[in-house]
Order: C-alpha cells, then structure tokens, then sequence
C-alpha cells in the first residue's frame, strides 16, 4: 500500500507550485537599487599573447563607469582549485594560475579579458565593442595526444609538455596487473572517446555582487549549487573578505548538473567591481556566453584492456586515459577524472588487479570539470564497452559474462582494488529484475519484426556502479581535498509545533523542500505542511558543502536526522517533565508523546509551546527552546547500482538511430519519495541518451568552437526519447547512514551511455553487418559511415 | 541588438517606399534575421516589417496553380495547402516547430535562401514562379548560390506560383541539432516531367538533380534512379556529415520521396 505522507510517499513537490506558475525567483528575478550592469570582453582566439588592451574609448562611452582589465584586478588572487593531486611520482601537480580576467595570454575562445560596467546591458555591451584588444596568435594546443608529445606548443609555460599531472591509481598494482595481462590467455583492447559535452541548464549563470560601504558588509546572489563553498573560495582565497561579511545567496535555480558548483571568473569580477564602484554590479550570462564560459564536461580519450580467462572470468583491467582539463584547473577539475573516475573502475565485478592511469592535460579549449556523473559515467561507460566487446571475442554472451564476474551478496563488504568498499548490493536481483521490466524474453522476435521492416535491431545491456557522497573528510584529507564533505542541517521548532529546516545542501531543482519535509514528518509524526526547509543563504544555513555528486540525501539528509533525532530527545525530556514520567519510558508517535504502561499522553505542539513559554519547565536541567544543529560527515560513500537495458532500432539506408525502448532497475536503497526518484531517474536517462547519440562539443583546428549554439550542439528533445521503463524495487539499504539511502541524482546518466552505444553496435553486428566501435555521439552519419567499413 | 528604426507598412506601396531608404532592411517573421540582430551580426538603419500588408496573406487556388502570398506563413500552407497540394503541405509542417511555422513566411524563407531551407527545393521542384513588386522570376532563376538569389535591393516577393503537379513529396533527414534539412529532396511529377529540387547538400545551395529527372521522367518509381550516383564533389562537409553522407543521403530520399510521393 503507497504511503500517502513521509519517507516511501509520492507527495507531490511543494516547489513545483511556483516553478509551474512563474512565481519562482531566480537570480535574475532579483534586481537592486542602484544596480549596474557588466558585460565581458572576451577572446575570440583559442591562443595568444595579449599584447594590449585599450580601454579610453570604452570608458568614455555613454553610462559606463569603468572598464576593468587584469591591471585592475592585481590585489585578487587566482581562481583556487580544490583538490590537490598527488602524480605517480609522489609529486604534487601543477598549478598554474587562473586569472579572473586575462594575464599576458589569452588561453581560450571567450576567456574574459575586460569586464565594462555601465548603466545598462546595453551600454556595457556597446562599449565593449570599443574595447581595442591586441592578440599576437600563438598556435592553439587541442589534440591531447599531440599536447603531451613534448614538441609542441604549451598552453602555460610553466608546464612541461601541458601535464599537469601523471596518475596512478593504485600505483602499487602496477607491476602485477601488467604481469597478468602479459600472461593471460584473453586480453581484450579498446580505444575510445568520451565526448566533451555543454551542461545547459535551463537557467544560465547570473551574478549579482553587492558591497555596502556603510556596513562593510558583502552580498553575492548567485547560480550555486553551493553558497558556503563560494564564500569560503572566493572570500578566503580570492578576494580576502572574511566569511562573517561576505554573505552569498543563492536563490531558487534553475538546473545546473555540476556546472554551478564552481567559482566562475563573472562572480569574482562582479563583486571587485561592487567594492570598487559602490554599487552592486549584475551580470547575466546569454545562452552563446554559457557555451563558451560554462565548465564543459567528459572529454577523455580511454585505451583500456580486459584480461578474461578462458571462461570469461575477468582477471585484470588496465586503462591508460587522457583527460582533457582545457586552459585552466578549474574547481574540482582535478579530482573528476581521478579519484571520481578511477575508484569506479571496478564496477560490480569482482576484478582482482585493477590499474587506472590518467594524464590530466592543458589545452587551449574550455575549462573541463564535472558533470552529471562526474567521472563515473566515463568510468562506467569504458568498463561496459569493453565487456560487451570481450563476450563478442569470446562468444559468451554479454549478459552471462556479466553475471559470472558480479560481486555476490555474501562478499559484501566488498573491497575493491581500486581503494573503496562497496557496503552492500544484489546485483544479480537487479539485473534479474531488469530482464523481467525490459522483456528481454520478447527481443528476438521484435528483432525479426525490425527486420522484416528493414531495420536492424539492437540490444545493449549494461550494470553500474555509482558512488555518492565522497566520504569521509578525514580520508578525503589525505588524498589531497582541500575541504571537508560532511553537511549540516539547523532544525527550528516554533512555538506552535511548526519548523524550520535550514539545510546546508543547496537544491537546484532535485525538491530537497519535498523530501526532506517528508523525512521530519515521519520522525515526529506531523503533517508535512508543518515544516519549512530554507536552503541556499548563507546567513540563514549552517556550513554545508552543497548539493553536488548525488549527495544530498545521503548526506544532507542524514544531517537533518541528526539534527531532528536531537530535537526529539531534547523534546521527550519536556514531555517527561510535563507528564510527570520517567523520559526513558516516553514515546514519540503519530506526533503524540506517550508514556509506556500509562494513558497519558501530550501533544507534539503542547512540548512546543512548553519549550518557547516556560512556565510549567525543568529551568535548573533544561535550557527553554527548541533548536539544533547536526553536522554530519559520513563513514562512507554510498554505492548505488543497478542495470539498463537499451533496445534501437537502425536505418541501415541514413544511420539514423531511433530508441525503440529503454528499461532500468536501480538499486538506491531506501527511497524517500519514489515519483522523485523515477524523475531523477528519466532526467539522468534522457542526459545519457543526448551523450549517446547527439551531443557533440566540438573545436575546429584553430580552436574555436563549432558546436556554439543549438543550430550546431544537438540536444535530446522529447521525440529523440522512448518512454522509459524503470524500476527501484530491488532495495539493499546503505549499512552506514540513517536512513539507508545512497542518492540516484546522477544514475541514470552513469548507467545509460553504454547501453545505448552496445546496443547499437548489437545491430551493427547483426543482418549480416560488421562494426567493430563507434564512439560517441552515435550520430547518423558516423553509423553510416561506419557500415561503409 | 543595435537600435534601429522600425516600419510596418499596411500596402505593398508604402513598404516599397520604405525599402527605398538607406540600409532599410525587410523583415519577414524575423525566424534568421531576428536572431541575426540579437547577436549583433546585422545593424539595419530601418526595419520594414512586411507582415501588416494584408494582401500578402493568402494561400488560393487558381485553377492548376498554387498561389501563396509572400507573407503566408508555414503554417497557413501546411494547413491551406494540404488538400490542394500535398506534397507543399507536407514539406511546411515539418518547418521548425509549431512558434516557428506560426512567424515564419514563405517570402522571407525564399530571399534568404538558407542553403539548409525546405522551401527552395519546393520551388524548383515544383518549377514555380516568384512574384515580386516588379516582376515575376521563374524558379531555375531565382536560387544563385548560399543565401543569394535574383532579388534587387529592396524587391518584395509578393507571392509564389506553385504549378500544382500530379504526385509530389518531400523528404527531410533532419540534422539533429537545428532539425533543418542535413538533405532535403522534394520530388514532382509534372504532366511534362519530373524535377527533383534538393536542399541542405550542396556548398552551392539548392539543386536541381537532372540525372533523376531524367531517369525518373522515363519510369516514374524508385528504382530507376538505381543505377545514379550522386557525386560527393561540392557537397556540404562539417560537423553532421562529410560530403559522402550527403551525396548518398540525396539519392535516399529521392527514392523515398518518389516511393511516397
């Protein structure tokens, strides 16, 4: 039986009402008294020396107020990135600096160079017209493999052969996972692409910096998945405003997928322009700014080898990959394609030796940085790849290989090879559970209907593996983070029995304000209606790092348990005082207190009310008020699973590629509300299918961007969809949070990559055809091109 | 975009007058050219907007001929059309989507002359004329390459002369981002012949395939282009297809649009 309020209820999402309605206030909704409004110059060149930047005649131009260069911005710091890795060498990498505007070189097309203030857009734009730029063209570095050669151009001098780093993942394996694949009897090989993607979020970035001199005090409204992030990077180590007068904002967003996470050149510029000027300063991204000014996503060029027993047992993997950073180490570009990428390598497999190298290289092209996923869809997408390429080697079906290497339940807790633990899992019962949902049973003979239509038909099923919650921040530490990754939640009784959630996570359309509102309900037993949740300023949440990597409910929400499970002990000791009872025997249910063996019985709201007018109180034990705070750094990272099935239907005449059906089961533990989940879920899907088949972030060979607006970058669009089958039945509760949750946000762009892309290579061996890869997107022209041999 | 002047004339008059001014620019349902000015690309003196002149609204039947006024927008010829001439109705439905097809005109679509368009090869294939202010342009004249065609400075196409033909269909395979034509090829069958009007493949626009014509002209079904080759030489390469794709996606379509036509 549905529930119909709490933890396992389809309450329907409270923010949906404004966002549905047009009363949501996004940040460009907000405008200030006195605002201005900047506008940025640009490179139009992937490389050059800046040879000068000539701004009289801008400034002079109607309404402006200042035009700012790197000159200007000589008291900032760079841009900081968060994580420090450590090469295969023992040394740390290379950090060069990220200038808020640029500093002697330009590095990318639409690297900002020169932020015009004025009045209005307009103005600010005009004059930036009037901005001189003199660029002497340097020869842009783009091809990775051609970057890391050594005689070529560098995209910062100060880093030999544009290698930030060289990483080896566990480099202790090394030796031993080369010795098994040299001795194996089956290795299988492939190379392939991750294809660098845009985010586009519905909402592009804005920014809105507002210093007041009379108080000293600093305001940013901003796109963020993470204001307490922002203020600590750009208070702490850019700007030098110590956090207590530096406040940020972020108000309702409109979808982000990791590319809000990160402290953007715009934010910093703003807010210097708003102390220099005494004014606040907006700035609003136009969608062909985003293209060229967003953190882009993937990018990763993957050699990676099976080695597989003669029974298909999977006896080692080894990957040799090159990540794309672009011109600069954005905020987390570091540890996405490490420590996010290599830790997934293992899979649901049980492969004893695992090797993963990754050389992070410079180029002159966007910076790169997570994405939904972030690092496990390109760990996931080569593994399943090349599994499906070992069984057709070896004749074994792609299914059956699969299952023979999954880690069973009774090995769980599962150390892998490459550093964590999965907690717990069934990875047969998803995958049993998927081929029930997808009718597997029914392919053959769909596949002889396509046939006689003259089409071929495909089939692609993969499993994943996912891990969220990058935990714990002692160990996180030591690998080189440079913060923590706990969250925190405030919970605020109210007199008459409401409260106030005040989380540290920060939603950017997931409905944090539904699900955690059901998660309170259900421990203490009231109406969801009752609480509020307040996220995303920081003047109003404790510290928290945000929402980001699926980690919002698992530890977000095990947060605001803490902080509520403290609520009720407090709030049974006043129960006990107003029931004249022992507090050991007090009971909390259905939002009525209760003492064991009695019939006496006080309500939720009378506790209340007890705590905020107390006249009837235990003064000399207790302290009046009911309000705590938790913070919450967890054991472990959560590890989600599950398996997609990808059915396609293929034109042979075009290469057109039509989804004919999509199933998935997922493994997420204990579901807080299941029709948010299944949400995520096709939202996750439907990002993996635009990877898949038409997403493309392309340069050409002087460096600029060809895929720079939706005539050229081909995002999935309702008719580009099959309606999904998906299902999270098969629950293994996660062994180290409260609520036994592990997080879906970014499953089902991990998960479904690879079965599309296998499915298509199924039809592509089938009728007769032989296509041995094709990488992403699966465009028609490149399935054409590609059955041409 | 760039200020500029706006004029909305209500006669074919009044708007030739305004054209006549200095870097006065036409607009249609603006589907090119407002985009064009948002992103500062073009910075006209006058914007004409053409879309008040009631006379230029029409979709009608004129005996075995089609006429569409210059500002009928995709969506009055997907609509009006579809009795008269199928082939026309079932090329325009498939113009963007339902914002684009209720802004965009025939005429503004015919004197840009994307070479990506649906619109031009319609017109060849269907060997019609184009009307302006000062007189009438025969189909094989009007398309002279990417986003050039026989219009003088401030002519106004006032309406399009569709002989209706026998049988006609239009194919598009859709590039997948801007969903514009990758190859569009509109077969008709006319009473002396058939044409063939392809979009989307050529660097030099839109195209008459006279090779099909012939073939198809002599037996009428798809497998008579067979034994034709397209050559990739001068076809369209970049991100969604080297000139190869093209040049077989043509000869896909023509028999498609012959099988449905």
């Amino acid at each position: 039986m549905p529930k119909d309020f709490g933890i396992g209820a389809s309450s329907k999402r409270r923010e949906d009402v404004r966002f549905l309605t047009g009363k949501g206030r996004y940040t460009d909704d907000i405008n200030l008294q006195g605002q201005l409004h900047g506008y940025f110059v640009r490179s139009e060149v992937a490389h050059g020396m800046l040879k000068r930047v000539a701004t009289e005649a801008a400034a002079a131009m109607p309404g402006v107020h200042r035009v700012f260069t790197a000159a200007d911005l000589e008291s900032a710091g760079g841009l900081p990135c968060g994580w420090q890795i450590t090469d295969r060498f023992g040394n740390p990498m290379h950090e060069p600096k990220h200038p808020v505007l640029a500093e002697g070189k330009v590095r990318h097309v639409g690297e900002p160079i020169a932020f015009v203030v004025a009045d209005t857009v307009e103005q600010a734009r005009d004059a930036a017209e009037a901005v001189e730029v003199e660029i002497e063209d340097l020869p842009p570095v783009l091809d990775m493999k051609a970057a890391v050669s050594g005689d070529g151009p560098l995209v910062h001098d100060e880093v030999p052969a544009n290698l930030c780093f060289d990483w080896g993942f566990v480099e202790d394996n090394r030796d031993a996972v080369d010795e098994a694949i040299r001795n194996a009897p089956h290795v299988t090989t492939l190379e392939l692409v991750n294809n660098r993607l845009v985010a586009n979020p519905m909402e592009p970035r804005v920014a809105i910096a507002d210093f007041d001199a009379s108080t000293g005090d600093h305001t940013l409204y901003l796109t963020s998945q993470n204001p307490h992030l922002i203020r600590l990077l750009m208070g702490a180590f850019v700007l030098g405003i110590p956090e207590h007068k530096l406040r940020v904002v972020a108000p309702d967003v409109g979808g982000a997928f990791g590319s809000k996470i990160f402290l953007y050149n715009e934010e910093v510029a703003c807010m210097f322009a708003s102390i220099q000027l005494r004014r606040p300063v907006k700035w609003a991204s136009t969608r062909s700014e985003a293209f060229v000014s967003d953190k882009h996503g993937r990018d990763h060029v993957t050699k990676i080898e099976l080695a597989l027993d003669d029974d298909g047992t999977f006896l080692a993997l080894r990957t040799d990959t090159l990540a794309n950073l672009g011109a600069y180490l954005s905020t987390i570009g570091s540890v996405t394609p490490t420590y996010l990428h290599g830790t997934l390598m293992a899979g649901n497999y049980k492969t004893p030796l695992i090797y993963v190298n990754v050389r992070t290289v410079f180029t002159n092209t966007v910076p790169v940085d997570a994405y939904r996923g972030a690092g496990r869809p390109e760990a996931t997408y080569q593994l399943e790849r090349v599994i499906d390429k070992a069984a057709r080697e070896l004749g074994i079906d792609p299914i059956e290989l699969r299952r023979r290497n999954f880690v069973q339940p009774e090995d769980f807790p599962y150390a892998t090879p490459v550093a964590v633990e999965y907690d717990t899992g069934d990875y047969g019962a998803v995958l049993d559970k998927l081929i029930e949902i997808a009718d597997l049973a029914g392919f053959e003979a769909r596949r002889k209907q396509s046939e006689a239509n003259g089409l071929l038909r495909g089939l692609g099923v993969n499993t994943y593996i996912e891990a969220c919650g990058i935990a714990p921040s002692n160990l996180v530490g030591q690998l080189g983070a440079r913060a923590g990754f706990y969250d925190s939640a405030t919970v605020r009784v109210n007199a008459t029995g409401g409260l106030v959630v005040m989380a540290g996570t920060k939603a950017h359309g997931q409905g944090h304000e539904t699900t955690f509102a059901q998660v309170v309900a259900e421990m203490i037993g009231i109406d969801e209606t009752m609480i509020e949740v307040v996220q995303g300023d920081t003047a109003h949440t404790p510290m928290g790092m945000g929402s980001s990597g699926s980690r919002s409910i698992a530890v977000g929400g095990s947060a605001v348990v803490r902080a509520t499970e403290k609520i009720i002990n407090k709030a049974k000791k006043i129960a006990a005082h107003l029931m004249e009872a022992a507090e050991a025997d007090v009971d909390l249910a259905d939002g009525t207190f209760t003492v064991a063996g009695t019939d006496k019985t006080v309500a939720w709201g009378d506790v209340c009310l007890a705590a905020y007018v107390p006249h009837n109180y235990p003064l000399e034990d207790l302290e009046p008020g009911l309000e705590e705070t938790a913070f919450y750094d967890p054991a472990n990272f959560t590890f989600p699973a599950g398996a997609y099935a990808c059915e396609v239907e293929i034109d042979p005449e075009t290469g057109k590629v039509r989804i004919d059906r999509f199933a998935a089961a997922d493994d997420f533990g204990n579901v807080i509300n299941p029709m948010i989940v299944e949400g995520q879920v096709h939202g996750g899907i439907a990002q993996g299918i635009g990877q898949a088949l038409l997403e493309n972030c392309a340069y050409d060979e002087n460096g600029q961007l060809i895929s720079a607006s939706y005539m050229d970058y081909a995002m999935p669009r309702a008719s580009d969809l099959p309606m999904y089958v998906v299902d999270h039945s098969c629950q293994t509760p996660c062994t180290h949070n409260p609520l036994g949750v592990k997080g879906c946000g970014e499953a089902g762009a991990i998960g479904s990559p690879p079965a599309v892309v296998n499915a298509v290579l199924d039809a592509l061996n089938s009728g007769g055809h032989k296509v041995d890869h094709i990488d992403m997107p699966v465009s028609p022209s490149r399935v054409w091109q590609a059955m041409q041999g | 975009m760039y200020d500029f002047q706006f004029a909305r004339p209500t006669s074919l008059d009044e708007a030739v007058k305004a054209l006549s001014a200095e870097d006065a620019q036409a607009l249609g349902g603006g589907q090119t050219l407002i985009p064009t000015l948002k992103q500062r690309l073009a910075a006209p003196e006058v914007l004409v907007s053409l879309t008040g002149i009631r006379e230029l609204r029409f979709v009608r039947r004129d005996g075995d001929t089609l006429r569409v006024g210059g500002t009928a927008t995709h969506g009055m010829v997907a609509r009006e059309a579809a009795a008269e001439f199928p082939g026309l109705a079932g090329m325009a439905v498939r113009i963007g989507d339902p914002a684009v097809r209720n802004r965009g005109t025939i005429g503004g679509s015919l004197a840009n002359n994307d070479p990506s368009a649906c619109y031009p090869a319609a017109v060849l294939a269907a060997n019609a004329t184009v009307v302006t202010n000062s007189r009438e342009i025969a189909a094989d004249e009007f398309f002279d390459g990417m986003f050039t065609t026989a219009l003088d400075e401030g002519e106004i196409i006032t309406e399009v002369r569709f002989p209706i033909p026998e049988r006609a269909n239009y194919q598009k395979f859709e590039q997948p981002a801007s969903h514009f034509a990758l190859v569009g090829v509109m077969v008709a069958k006319h009473a002396d012949g058939v044409r063939v009007g392809v979009t989307g493949a050529s660097e030099d626009g839109v195209f008459r395939w006279t090779e099909a014509e012939d073939a198809l002209s002599g037996n009428y079904a798809p497998e008579a282009v067979d034994g034709l080759t397209v050559s990739a030489d001068g076809m369209i390469g970049d991100l969604h297809g080297t000139p190869e794709y093209r040049a077989h996606l043509v000869k896909v379509l023509t028999k498609r649009a012959v099988a449905a036509s």
